[in-house]
């Protein structure tokens, strides 16, 4: 009984952080299917965003803000206003000039603006890790008479709500929205796609604004979740949500969700029953034996090398 | 159209201020636990508006700006000329390669012992770069993960000093060796991915890698490193004012001289200064070689290049190997330079700054990524005042590079047969 107690846990805190991995994949997984590139940037957005939802949060606190859905619902509007247009910017200044150029060319510049971002928050908001104050405290216990106590925190369930109505969120928008049409249209075939009268400049600009929105969403989940942010946490978030994008599939949004819950459950499983400081070395592992034996991924479709 | 313009115009200044304005103006501020808002000074957010204004202004005014600097007569007097006769740019090359060794042999006499360690560490940059070179710009193998064998050459040298006081010239092989080997493990398996796959599991293979050193602390000694790394010797001579092991004899004894803390920066500048001509040959006969031409023909069109019988996979390892091999060379010299490592030094950073190297130089090019390497390591060293600003402007000079002129500043030129114009 105290195994499988444990071992719940475990199961919980892994889709915890997976499904906000999941977020963050999203991103990469989009991007990548519509223009073939990796956006090496996208962990950094999202450690902006959880940046600005922590300075709304604060700023809300020093106005004398003090109901916490208004608290919760500010912060995450100005973090996806702000990085989706951190999104849209990058797009613009990085990545549209270099366009359809060699394959690496794109990836540096993408890389480049990964180092200016981290070193622009750096600059801007000081090296060292800031406290994220817990917002939402509590939660619901299991199994107290039993030595072990399993429990599931008021937090963590915000976290999986969160997530549940982001993704549905998006998968109607990508099924049923006009704009989501032409992005599945322009993933498949982009020249096809500008040939029938679809501006496709807008909907890459669009793609880059989503995946922007839903990693600052994960940021102010994870931001609390971990209870502390500095310029540095997104390059590993980051690193962990393309290995998610790839496990599942990279260019198929339900692959980047199942992908995400793998590595969340895989990781949490790992610090739970090995030790925690290998829980990296497990998921890049994980990534490398992915590519090597399926390298499109669960739920990606093969990809045919045209001469 | 004008309309349109000043809508786009106006909405890339709103979009200016967002991203600049929450992250510059507001600064978060701890206290104790709790943390607090501050309003930055005056100065930076009127800098955010005026950066809106400049942005505004620029994209009102787009077309005329674009048009003004089409106009402007290239002021770069080689961009006209043609393509220089292949004789003559081997002959320029030569004299460039033999001045520039000059002036480093003549380097450690003329300028004070920080110059000269510094002049180290750019040599073991160049070496880190000619051999990155070799993976990225002559196989166009993306590796993210380089840092992680210049760890492995490091470390190896670090734990056999540390458990069998090897020298450093028996390291030195020992450590190029196994970094090689480890290049061809890694290597063996990744190599049928896809460029930007590649990128990713080097990437990760050199985050294992570093969390390995950081956490295998009965081996490695974890985040504390290792110390202690004997300096190299010079047939058995020992630079340091005591000589530590038995049998040995101290070189300003032998040559009857004083005793000199600089005689020793001096030795290992000479040995990676060495080590690094070693390198440059080595790695110009290997592009002359019908290897070093395989990587470039695998480079240019796989499809081509395998129908025409090449192996894939033996063609890209021998390049990734060859690169490994140098990384952990250059390993060896940093480790004895420092005198002690710790995974601090092996940062993705560190890869990140080798491959700018390598793309600012142009790809592919020994010159142009030795001049690289040169400006990369010595312009952060003149300019220390902006040096919080260095990777800042470090990843903006990445980004520009690969819009203006992704080729770099000194491209490779191929050698090539020109056919003479008939009649």
């Amino acid at each position: 009984m105290q195994d499988l107690l444990y071992f719940s846990q475990q199961l919980i805190n892994g889709l915890t952080i997976g499904s906000t991995y999941a977020l963050i994949a999203i991103g990469y997984t989009m991007v990548y299917g519509i223009i073939g590139m990796i956006n090496f940037a996208h962990g950094e957005i999202y450690m902006i965003g959880a940046y600005t939802a922590l300075i709304a949060i604060t700023g809300l606190a020093s106005l004398g803000v003090a109901w916490l859905p208004v608290i919760l619902i500010v912060a995450l509007i100005c973090a996806m206003l702000v990085s989706s247009s951190m999104g849209w910017a990058v797009e613009r200044v990085a990545y549209r000039p270099v366009r359809g150029r060699h394959r690496l060319i794109p990836l540096i510049s993408a890389i480049g603006m990964s180092i200016f971002l981290q070193n622009y928050v750096h600059l801007a908001q000081g090296s060292r890790n800031i406290g994220f104050p817990a917002l939402i405290e509590g939660g619901v216990q299991f199994g107290a008479s039993e030595g072990f106590q399993m429990s599931l925190s008021y937090m963590q369930i915000t976290i999986f709500i969160t997530t549940l109505i982001c993704m549905t969120a998006l998968s109607l928008f990508i099924a049923r929205s006009k704009t989501g049409r032409a992005c599945r249209a322009v993933s498949q075939d982009l020249g096809m796609a500008n040939l029938l009268g679809i501006d496709t400049n807008r909907i890459i600009s669009a793609t880059f604004v989503i995946g922007a929105a839903l990693a600052a969403v994960a940021g102010l989940l994870l931001g609390m979740y971990y209870g502390s942010v500095d310029p540095l946490f997104g390059f590993i978030a980051g690193l962990k949500a393309f290995t998610a994008a790839v496990l599942g599939g990279i260019g198929s949004i339900p692959g980047a969700m199942l992908g995400g819950l793998i590595l969340g459950v895989a990781e949490s499983m790992t610090s739970g029953y090995l030790s925690g400081e290998y829980k990296d070395v497990i998921s890049f592992s994980l990534l490398i034996l992915i590519l090597l034996f399926k390298p499109t991924g669960l739920l990606g479709k093969p990809e045919v090398e045209k001469i | 159209m004008a309309a349109q313009n000043l809508k786009h115009a106006l909405f890339c200044a709103f979009i200016t201020v967002i991203i600049a304005y929450p992250i510059l103006g507001l600064n978060l501020v701890a206290e104790g636990t709790s943390v607090k808002l501050e309003g930055a000074n005056t100065a930076t957010v009127v800098n955010v508006f005026l950066a809106a204004v400049a942005v505004f202004l620029f994209q009102v005014f787009r077309d005329n700006i674009m048009g003004v600097f089409g106009k402007v007569p290239n002021l770069n007097p080689l961009a006209k000329r043609g393509p220089v006769p292949q004789e003559k740019r081997l002959l320029m090359e030569r004299v460039f390669f033999v001045a520039i060794i000059l002036l480093a042999l003549i380097w450690p006499f003329i300028v004070s012992r920080g110059a000269v360690d510094l002049a180290t560490l750019v040599l073991i940059y160049i070496m880190l770069a000619l051999g990155l070179n070799v993976v990225v710009g002559l196989a166009g193998l993306l590796d993210l993960g380089y840092v992680a064998f210049y760890a492995v050459g490091a470390y190896t040298f670090a734990l056999l000093s540390q458990y069998f006081g090897i020298s450093f010239w028996l390291a030195l092989p020992i450590g190029a060796l196994l970094a090689a080997l480890f290049g061809f493990v890694l290597g063996f398996p990744v190599l049928r991915l896809r460029g930007d796959y590649l990128a990713i599991v080097t990437l990760g293979f050199g985050e294992i890698i570093r969390i390995l050193l950081n956490n295998w602390t009965s081996l490695t000694g974890g985040p504390n490193g290792i110390g202690g790394i004997p300096d190299p010797t010079l047939f058995g001579m020992e630079f340091g004012r005591r000589v530590k092991e038995e049998g040995n004899v101290s070189f300003h004894e032998t040559f009857g001289i004083a005793y000199s803390g600089e005689h020793k920066v001096i030795f290992l500048y000479l040995i990676a200064l060495v080590l690094a001509i070693f390198t440059l040959l080595v790695i110009r006969r290997f592009m002359r070689m019908p290897v070093g031409r395989a990587w470039e023909a695998l480079r240019e069109d796989e499809i081509a290049a395998r129908s025409l019988g090449m192996s894939r996979t033996a063609v890209k390892l021998s390049a990734f190997t060859i690169g490994a091999f140098f990384a952990g060379f250059a390993g060896t010299v940093f480790a004895s330079k420092q005198g002690f490592i710790s995974p601090e030094s092996f940062v993705f950073l560190e890869s990140a700054i080798i491959l700018a190297i390598v793309v600012l130089g142009g790809m592919g090019s020994q010159v142009g990524v030795i001049l690289a390497a040169i400006a990369v390591t010595i312009l952060p060293e003149l300019a220390r005042e902006f040096s919080e600003y260095r990777m800042l402007i470090f990843g903006a000079a990445m980004v520009l590079m690969m819009v203006w002129r992704p080729q770099g500043l000194l491209p490779m030129r191929r050698i090539q047969i020109e056919l003479k114009e008939q009649g």
